[in-house]
């Protein structure tokens, strides 16, 4: 039977009623639909699990792992469970802009206990799916008021999903140079080239700390000039902070861009995210904030989120802000999370350290100081796809193509088995 | 100083450092956002917080309430938690689609056990964040990928917040014919009539049970005429199924209509919600299925769906989920829930006959008839503004304007009080 897209035949046909039903089952409203391009992270993980060989290592993962290769539930988090559950809270609905301990506890976690915009009321935050979440309504939020430009403005190169994020929304992607190559380091002249040309009130995205997939991060006094620059062309910043905590064990140092640009005046807008810093991954806690003018305006600024949020989703997960909120507002716990934090940075800075003393010791003669200067969870060796193939094949070491390593895949067990993978396919 | 949007004017004049920054902060990239008008229900609920009235009854709530008034988690969902909780699971991401342990059952739960469908492979369904999120997947499924119509039909008068998720996803909204004011029952006639004009490949909105917010549903002989009606209409079906089990009691009789469609050919799309079936309204828990024509059309459909979902959440939260999986795939946990939706759906309908046996006994000569024939959450009263205001006013009992009151707000304690009320300001 000959696919039928309009049942108008059947309609007018007189049909015994089980073909008629055939004939509808046999037709279709999504035929055009194409199968979507495969997930090319989402290849890494599934040719990894297929792989037999005992000595295979998954560095494609963007989730934390501890020294034995696990998944790892922060003890603050259990502990938060531990006092939520005994509570017995119902699970009445929470507001539209999420559950307001957690709001504003996260607010203060990026801009600083004593920071003049949560004093003075101006800035507006609200819970969000996580970090995903946060920047999909900031861009929507962008797309509808906002309308003096459309373009933004990503780091080359940026996080995958930042720009279907964007262009889903509404929004124009370009980008500014940011990596260089040659280096495997912070591109800054050909940075603040770009952004010296960027027209005026167009959207710049930063990365606050530990960039996303090369681990390449301005230093402060390049930050420095770069927020002057961002001033001069008057841009509208959007900072994204997913590692708060994560990239240098240090909260505050982590924040520390964020906080300058708004001493400096900007008035951003910012994304944060407690995947990795809390390990709350599949729960999806996050926070989008706009700091405006005064009160008055993020009150109407308040308005218009829960009017573009109240569509989407009605309203944000409760469990995973219910302990975010519980470890950022109990002080015991919130200093256990401070330690944990710290702990998995240096696990993962360790980690960076094993690795280049393995190269050496393997006889590497190349520079692999951008291993160490890298920061955060992911680092961009440098190799080329075809060594990265190699790499996959003979090594059952599987990563993304364009060189990115997760060091939270890395473990002291198998640092020296990727530092020999590593050298074979560069000597 | 005069609002400056631009910084032109500071970036070329020296100034003084905390001048400049003062400048900055007085400059706004959101001066022309404004307030956006007030929630109508938010406001019923604060009007209500206000009042001191000791009899003050808040009819405005779209959750369920126990006899004492008080939120009801349960029972099922907290032998639930403490079962998840002993098996202290990590928090690593879901996949995008969601938990494969929830969405089979969430899909089975719809469509019947047997259902063919399922059998087949021909359905994908995803874990959504709850039933708007669901929708709005929906909304934005359909304006991707159903480019021969843009056109959303609602039933006259539907949920408040499917307008604009239709209308922000790209979607048109027009409505047909539903609910009789004269009867405060279905316009069975006029819907016939207006869906007979819909334009073919228009996207149809069918609540499946307990309409939000009359109450008012098709009976079965009524569903059929409907179901032939949109087959030669060759409208692709929207079933909304927010109360499956909360509106009659029963499970599979609250389905009836979804699964009588799909037999006769629908291949529908179907929004399904656990917040108010399994009360867990702030977990977030719901599904979105798309009834392909194969199992090979449905992996086509579900590789576009996580492509449309990674920019918008990436992933959904997973503790309602696993919560909602646990009950539907534990027997003993299945039967108890069946159980406790059976007792809530139960309490409902005794409110509404105690309601119409109070307001008779008060010597109300009018019909009430239609209290107890609507179904689910609410009902619409049929009271008119003027007495609905002085049923705030005089009686301190809150609703919205339109006489909708949710029943879950009424217990054996308050009946009483209401039906004197209603009956002070329609007699």
């Amino acid at each position: 039977m000959a696919l039928l897209k309009s049942s108008k035949i059947i309609s007018t046909v007189w049909v015994h009623p089980p073909l008629g039903v055939r004939s509808i089952r046999a037709s279709s409203w999504w035929s055009e639909v194409q199968m979507g391009p495969p997930d090319p992270i989402l290849g890494v993980s599934e040719a990894y699990k297929r792989d037999t060989n005992p000595k295979k290592m998954n560095l494609g993962v963007g989730a934390y792992r501890d020294d034995q290769g696990k998944p790892y539930v922060l003890s603050c988090v259990r502990k938060a469970e531990a006092q939520i559950a005994a509570k017995k809270l119902d699970k009445e609905y929470l507001a539209i802009g999420g559950l307001g301990d957690f709001t504003k506890a996260c607010a203060k976690l990026a801009l600083g206990d004593n920071n003049e915009v949560i004093e003075s009321g101006r800035n507006i935050t609200v819970q969000t799916i996580s970090g995903t979440g946060s920047l999909r309504i900031g861009a929507n939020f962008l797309s509808r008021f906002h309308t003096e430009a459309r373009d933004v403005y990503l780091p080359k190169p940026s996080w995958g999903n930042h720009t279907p994020i964007f262009r889903d929304a509404g929004m124009q992607l370009k980008a500014y140079t940011y990596y260089d190559p040659k280096t495997c380091g912070f591109d800054f002249q050909g940075a603040l080239n770009d952004i010296s040309k960027i027209p005026e009130k167009s959207v710049i995205m930063l990365h606050a700390c530990a960039h996303n997939p090369t681990g390449v991060d301005p230093r402060p006094e390049q930050w420095k000039e770069i927020a002057n620059l961002v001033k001069k062309r008057n841009l509208l910043v959007f900072f994204d902070m997913a590692y708060q905590g994560f990239a240098s064990g240090d909260i505050d140092r982590d924040a520390w861009a964020v906080r300058y640009f708004i001493e400096q005046g900007h008035n951003i807008v910012l994304s944060q995210s407690f995947a990795k810093n809390m390990g709350l991954y599949g729960e999806r806690v996050g926070g989008f904030t706009v700091v405006c003018k005064d009160a008055e305006e993020a009150k109407r600024v308040e308005s218009q989120l829960k009017i573009l949020i109240r569509p989407i989703y009605s309203n944000p997960p409760m469990n995973g802000a219910r302990i975010a909120a519980t470890i950022l507002n109990t002080p015991d716990l919130y200093k256990e999370w401070l330690g944990e934090v710290h702990g998995m940075a240096n696990r993962i800075i360790t980690m960076r350290e094993l690795l280049v003393a393995n190269l050496k010791k393997e006889g590497s003669t190349q520079n692999w100081q951008h291993v160490i200067d890298q920061i955060g969870m992911f680092c961009f060796t440098g190799l080329k796809p075809e060594q990265v193939a190699r790499l996959t094949k003979e090594f059952s070491v599987y990563m993304t193509k364009d060189g990115r390593i997760s060091m939270a895949g890395v473990t002291s067990g198998n640092v020296g088995y990727l530092a020999q993978g590593i050298h074979a396919v560069t000597k």
